[in-house]
């Protein structure tokens, strides 16, 4: 068998299509468990939650590799996509005057391109919002708890204000704003004896919570996008779950239809769970 | 039963030749009995284009009872019209309304080119067959009786179901893509199911799909629509056994 067939048969293209749009329901599944802690747990143990977890997911070599092999996953899945459409489309030079495809198959099976470049869309939204700023820019301060120290009016002490960093090593860490530096966007320093105090967590949490805020001007434009494109999302998968076992030669009397259900439960559910994060912080 | 008759307008594709642009034409057919099948309409409709003097529409046809997978049509946006499991010359003019726009077209897929009309070239569906549609048999003078094999009487039905596609182009014409996966995986998932299909399983399957792909067809994105418009109902499943079979080849063969 020549090498050429793994990539460029019909049929080869489609495993790959198929084992790359699995892998990235898993991923999806993956993304949605980090989300949730945006939503599960309130107020600062909310916030140190997905902040933590923030921090593990970029840190933990293992997840490094995985999420590498998403954004691979993600360009094979796209470029892919539009070689087959592209081919798709120059088997049939002329079209019907009039054609009934309502008749004999799904709107999402027919839309599957379109679908998915709108996901496609989103992605790159989405991580220009969240991915670039949490990796590339600078402007992400660390998380800082404020807390108020009783003083004592006896004494005419007033009371004071202190910022707790939080640190990697698990522990709030007191400091005076005036006498730390940061470098490397995260590392706490001592400024007169220039040494590493500890680790600061970047406050995702918060950014996130601005992002879909009322305060942000555009928080409800981005909400409804959000929204709108896990509709889309939804769609893509109604088709795509099962066609991905039908494409790798998955198909049996007894497991098929098991497939289509957890296809279509997992195509309505997963989008879902991931709108209602951003709405439920819209709504605080 | 009192034969019943319905008056239509017709928007048939009128091609030269191949090289010729084509376009839609409108014609009115009157006292078109329902009882008589499509292709019977389509007579009548010549007959008036002779007395009229005008060159009669082509359009192929050849058992008239679907057997033979000779008669095509893309009716009213449909292979073989609105009817399902039937061929076109099995569609019957009953399940038309009277004063009705009935669209005629001919299966569209670069595969298929137009030679006239509504007339197509299937020799791409030849070309296909003869790169592994085959089985080897020993012709040296003790020819084994086929029947002597014994097959399981679950794989028996599958491959004669697999077996009863005839080749007609319904699934390429239905399909958004212009795919041949449902023709291709027919033709091998009645050998790969058979001992007799054994010998040549990995070649016939990696030869077929790669014809297929030379020929001009499109890639299968399991819409359905082929399975659906089928007149022989020729099962999704051929698809996964043949997207199987491939794999199988694929990463073993030499
Ligand atoms: C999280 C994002 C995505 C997931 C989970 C996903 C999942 C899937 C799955 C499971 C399939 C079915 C594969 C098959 O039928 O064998 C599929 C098909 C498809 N995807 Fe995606 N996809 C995603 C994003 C995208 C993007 C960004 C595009 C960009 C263009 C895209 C374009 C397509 C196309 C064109 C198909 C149709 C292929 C076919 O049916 O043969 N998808 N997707
Ligand atoms: S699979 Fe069905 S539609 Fe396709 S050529 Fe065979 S009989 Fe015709
Ligand atoms: S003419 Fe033979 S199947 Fe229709």
């Amino acid at each position: 068998m020549s090498k050429s067939a793994i990539l460029k048969s019909s049929i080869a293209k489609k495993y790959w299509m198929a084992l790359t749009g699995l892998f990235l329901c898993t991923f999806l599944i993956g993304h949605l468990l980090g989300n949730l802690q945006l939503v599960l747990k309130t107020g600062e143990e909310g916030r140190r939650a997905f902040n933590e977890y923030a921090y593990f997911m970029g840190h933990n070599i293992f997840i490094k590799i995985l999420s590498w092999v998403t954004y691979i996953s993600i360009i094979f899945h796209a470029v892919d996509g539009f070689m087959l459409t592209f081919q798709n489309k120059k088997a049939r030079p002329q079209n019907y005057a009039y054609n009934n495809p309502g008749a004999n198959s799904s709107l999402p099976s027919r839309y599957m391109a379109i679908l998915g470049t709108v996901v496609l869309v989103f992605i790159v939204t989405h991580m220009a919002n969240f991915w670039w700023k949490a990796k590339v820019t600078e402007d992400i301060p660390l998380h800082v708890k404020e807390i108020v120290v009783p003083g004592n009016p006896m004494m005419g002490q007033p009371d004071q204000k202190m910022e707790l960093y939080l640190t990697t090593s698990g522990n709030y860490m007191p400091i005076q704003k005036d006498q730390v530096v940061f470098k490397n966007k995260t590392e706490i320093y001592d400024k007169t004896f220039d040494i590493k105090m500890g680790e600061g967590y970047k406050d995702l949490h918060t950014v996130v919570m601005k992002f879909f805020s009322k305060e942000n001007e555009l928080g409800l434009v981005y909400l409804i996008f959000y929204v709108v494109s896990m509709g889309v999302l939804a769609f893509h998968l109604w088709h795509g779950f099962a066609s991905a076992f039908q494409t790798l030669g998955v198909r049996h009397k007894r497991y098929t239809p098991a497939i289509n259900f957890i296809g279509k439960a997992f195509a309505l559910l997963v989008p879902l769970a991931f709108a209602v994060i951003p709405v439920m912080i819209y709504m605080r | 039963m009192a034969s019943k008759t319905i008056n239509i307008n017709l928007k048939i594709w009128r091609q030269k030749n191949a090289n010729a642009k084509g376009s839609m034409e409108t014609y009115k057919l009157d006292n078109v009995s329902t009882d008589s099948s499509f292709l019977e309409m389509l007579d009548q409709l010549n007959e008036q284009l002779v007395n009229e003097r005008k060159e009669p529409i082509a359009f192929d046809h050849d058992c008239r009872e679907g057997i033979c997978g000779m008669c095509s049509l893309y009716i009213n946006g449909e292979a073989h019209g609105p009817d399902r499991a039937v061929t076109t010359c099995q569609l019957h003019m009953r399940k038309f309304k009277d004063g009705e726009t009935i669209y005629v077209e001919p299966w569209r897929a670069k595969a298929f080119p137009v030679i006239k009309d509504l007339v197509v070239d299937r020799s791409s569906f030849d070309r296909i067959q003869q790169a592994g549609g085959f089985v080897s048999v020993n012709t040296s003078g003790n020819t084994i009786d086929a029947n002597a094999i014994p097959i399981g009487k679950a794989d028996a039905d599958k491959a004669f179901e697999a077996a009863t596609c005839i080749g007609c182009g319904a699934c390429v014409a239905s399909c958004k893509n212009a795919s041949a996966m449902l023709f291709v995986s027919a033709k091998v998932s009645q050998m790969a199911l058979l001992p007799q299909g054994k010998v040549e399983a990995k070649q016939r399957v990696l030869n077929m799909v790669k014809q297929m792909d030379e020929e001009g067809f499109g890639n299968c994105t399991n819409t359905g629509a082929c399975a659906v418009e089928c007149p022989k109902e020729i099962s999704l499943e051929n698809i996964a056994r043949m997207n199987r079979e491939y794999l199988k080849a694929m990463v073993t063969a030499e």
